[in-house]
């Protein structure tokens, strides 16, 4: 069996299994799994309404998933996605409210200063890397924390005065459009898709279509050989974090500029940047596979809202069907081992 | 061929009927007065969304929760579409789309549980204009949307009061969620409380930044109690499951050391139980009540009543039981002299003699005589 079709054979039986032992699991405890995922469905794609919201939730998962991916293929990991997401959000909410501007440069300039500001946020483990050393893990993981922090006190001091939350952006900066919300009946969906799906284009545009990208592959593959070969690998460790941090700053700019409209004090993670890590690994680290799993994960996410309403079934089921497929994805070895065992029979 | 039309026949007549009950029943909800006498044919049916703290929270969103039930067993509703249900949040982002949900699901009146919703709710009263909502904790100026407000500052004063009137100490402390206006609400009547009864005592004040990280409270609590603090007054949701974990067990390695937590929202010596050698001990002095089930009810009933104070703010304080203290720990060595120096208070509040502060600001001009 080609290695190919085996990247994709691996996610979706990860994701069958996954389905399959959360219904184990439903049955067990008692729960009416067939009404379980009806309800499922229904509260993702039943009505226009939560069609729109589905869409709402798959976009920053997508630009959440890319910056993962992007990171991953030049073989470094940033966990700091949650962080240059919380920062991209309130540049963008900053601009969307200080300036008066007509919107064809209102609403760019908004979305452009997210991705600096998670451009920066990145360039910081990322220049760490490339000088010192320092592993970006740790430096990311921290750097998520102080940009939760930093951003509450600049929200609470600098935007508002005492408040718990910015004004709300202009309508220039708005990615909110009426047509949509006529389109899905009010739901909060908005222009950033498309942004995300142009994201997800430049992504594989970098990667596979030009010198730069061969080299940020190279340096994933083998750092030494990529320097051997007359590669400045620091260059490119640098520029894959910053270019990772502007997909997480977008990702931001969605929820600030499209979900929200304004950026609000925040007790905790808003977990997008840590689902982006489970969906550039279900998506295998390639742009089509990030979309198909942001499409799932959007539709779980949003679709288990309904669950406990429609059928009784709590939606934390959902979280643990989440987990499970990332633990089958995680353990993809032995899934292969599998498939492996099964084509050679199918040749004898 | 004839069978098969007949059947035809009768599942048109059967949608067409309905389609025709849909419209008579919605027709009905309109004018909520009128459906009144037969409750068994329509039932008001009323629903949450709690925040990121979910119905067991021990709280907020419980007591709020506990209001629903209470109204539903009363009028004889089911769990569920048509009768009373909830919605959790895991995120901000999912408010709209749950508050959205329940809407969708034909719930005549919809609550938003906490200060946090005001935004979505704001957006969604302008969209769905025949729906009712009311929030808690938040003000939300449309015609379809009731606001209601707690005074905090009167229990929280009482519970001021009570620790000052408590501590052997100097200091007392005060743990609070995130800097907003409802806890600025419970800090200005707490530090006004214990000012009114020693000026000379000092609070401690730290804010967690969150409603829902108990280890948060704990580590929080852990540094007020080692630094000689004995009372601790929380006002932070989940947050203060950590101050009771951290008193339970300075009380369990020592059972004869003296100290105390004060609760809030709900009625919380439930969480106060200590099991020493088979005796049982209680670290919660009292709580600060804030009776969002009674204002839930309220709200409900009159909205099941046609009389929906839609557009309206209304503030629940001492006077009608819509915030009080809890009843006292036996445990207290000086429990009748706490008691009536909290009764002497609660009087004057009642009676309008003393007006109690809201924020900070109008703290340092606040004088209890």
């Amino acid at each position: 069996m080609s290695s190919r079709l085996q990247n994709i054979l691996v996610p979706i039986i990860a994701v069958l299994l996954g389905v399959l032992v959360g219904t184990i699991i439903m049955i067990i405890s008692g729960f009416d799994a067939v009404a379980g995922f009806v309800a499922l469905w229904d509260g993702a794609f039943g009505e226009s309404y939560f069609t729109g919201e589905t869409v709402r939730q798959i976009t920053p998962y997508i630009l959440a998933g890319l910056a993962v991916a992007f990171a991953f293929r030049t073989g470094l990991f940033n966990i700091g996605v949650e962080g240059q997401l919380i920062v991209g959000w309130l540049a963008a909410v900053w601009v969307g409210v200080a300036f008066d501007l007509p919107k064809i440069i209102h609403l760019p300039l908004a979305v452009l200063a997210a991705a600096a500001a998670g451009a920066f946020w990145a360039f910081i483990p990322g220049f760490l890397k490339a000088k010192y050393r320092v592993h970006e893990v740790i430096v990311t993981i921290m750097l998520n924390y102080t940009a939760l922090h930093i951003t509450n006190y600049i929200i609470r001091t600098v935007l508002s005065e005492k408040s718990d939350r910015t004004e709300s952006i202009a309508e220039t900066a708005s990615l909110r459009s009426p047509f949509f919300e006529s389109l899905t009946d009010y739901s909060r969906m908005h222009w950033g898709i498309v942004i995300a799906l142009i994201c997800v284009f430049i992504m594989w545009f970098i990667l596979e279509r030009t010198t730069r990208g061969f080299e940020l592959k190279a340096v994933g593959f083998n750092q030494h050989a990529s320097d051997y070969a007359g590669m400045n690998v620091k260059r490119n460790i640098i520029l894959s974090m910053v270019i990772s941090g502007a997909f997480a700053g977008l990702a931001g700019a969605m929820e600030g500029l499209g979900t929200f409209g304004y950026a609000s004090i925040k007790g905790g993670f808003t977990g997008v940047g840590f689902d982006g890590i489970a969906v550039a690994l279900l998506g295998a680290n390639s742009p089509i596979g990030i979309v198909l799993a942001a499409i799932l994960f959007g539709s779980l996410k949003v679709g288990a809202l309904n669950m406990p309403l429609q059928a009784g079934v709590p939606n934390e089921l959902v979280d643990i069907i989440i987990a499970l497929i990332v633990f089958f994805v995680a353990s993809s070895y032995l899934i292969r081992l599998i498939i492996k065992r099964f084509s050679k029979k199918g040749v004898k | 061929m004839k069978k098969r039309k007949i059947g035809f026949a009768l599942s048109l007549a059967l949608a067409a009927g309905t389609i025709l009950g849909a419209c008579g029943s919605s027709n009905e909800e309109g004018e909520g007065t009128k459906t009144d006498g037969n409750s068994e044919e329509k039932a008001f049916s009323v629903a949450m969304v709690t925040d990121v703290g979910g119905v067991d929270d021990k709280s907020f969103n419980q007591s709020a929760w506990e209001g629903i039930q209470a109204f539903g067993d009363e009028n004889g509703l089911d769990k569920g579409k048509g009768g009373y249900d909830y919605l959790q949040s895991q995120s901000d982002a999912d408010y709209a789309t749950n508050l959205n949900n329940l809407t969708r699901q034909d719930f005549n009146l919809v609550f938003g549980v906490g200060y946090l919703m005001e935004g979505s709710i704001t957006e969604i009263a302008k969209q769905q204009k025949d729906a009712s909502y009311a929030i808690i904790d938040g003000v939300v100026e449309e015609p379809n949307v009731a606001s209601i407000l707690f005074k905090e500052q009167e229990a929280a004063f009482l519970a001021g009061v009570a620790a000052a009137h408590a501590t052997k100490g100097d200091k007392i402390g005060f743990i609070g969620g995130q800097e907003i206006p409802v806890i600025e609400r419970f800090e200005a009547g707490f530090l006004a409380g214990v000012q009114a009864v020693n000026p000379d005592l000092k609070v401690e004040v730290n804010y967690s930044g969150a409603f829902d990280k108990a280890e948060l409270g704990q580590s929080i609590a852990s540094k007020m109690y080692s630094s000689g603090i004995d009372v601790i007054f929380h006002a932070a949701g989940g947050t203060g499951n950590g101050l009771f974990k951290e008193a339970r067990d300075l009380k369990k390695k020592d059972p004869s050391r003296e100290l105390w937590a004060i609760g809030v929202d709900s009625d919380q010596t439930a969480e106060g139980v200590v099991d020493i050698e088979g005796k049982k001990h209680n670290i919660i002095m009292t709580s600060a009540l804030k009776r969002v089930d009674n204002a839930v009810i309220d709200i409900a009933t009159k909205a099941k009543n046609g009389e929906f104070p839609g557009g309206e703010t209304t503030v629940y304080s001492l006077a009608e039981e819509g915030v009080g203290l809890a009843p006292l720990n036996d445990e207290l060595s000086n429990k009748a002299d706490v008691e009536a120096a909290v009764k002497e208070w609660t009087d004057k509040i009642k009676n309008g003699d003393l007006t109690i502060p809201e924020t900070l600001d109008e703290l340092t001009t606040f004088k209890a005589e």
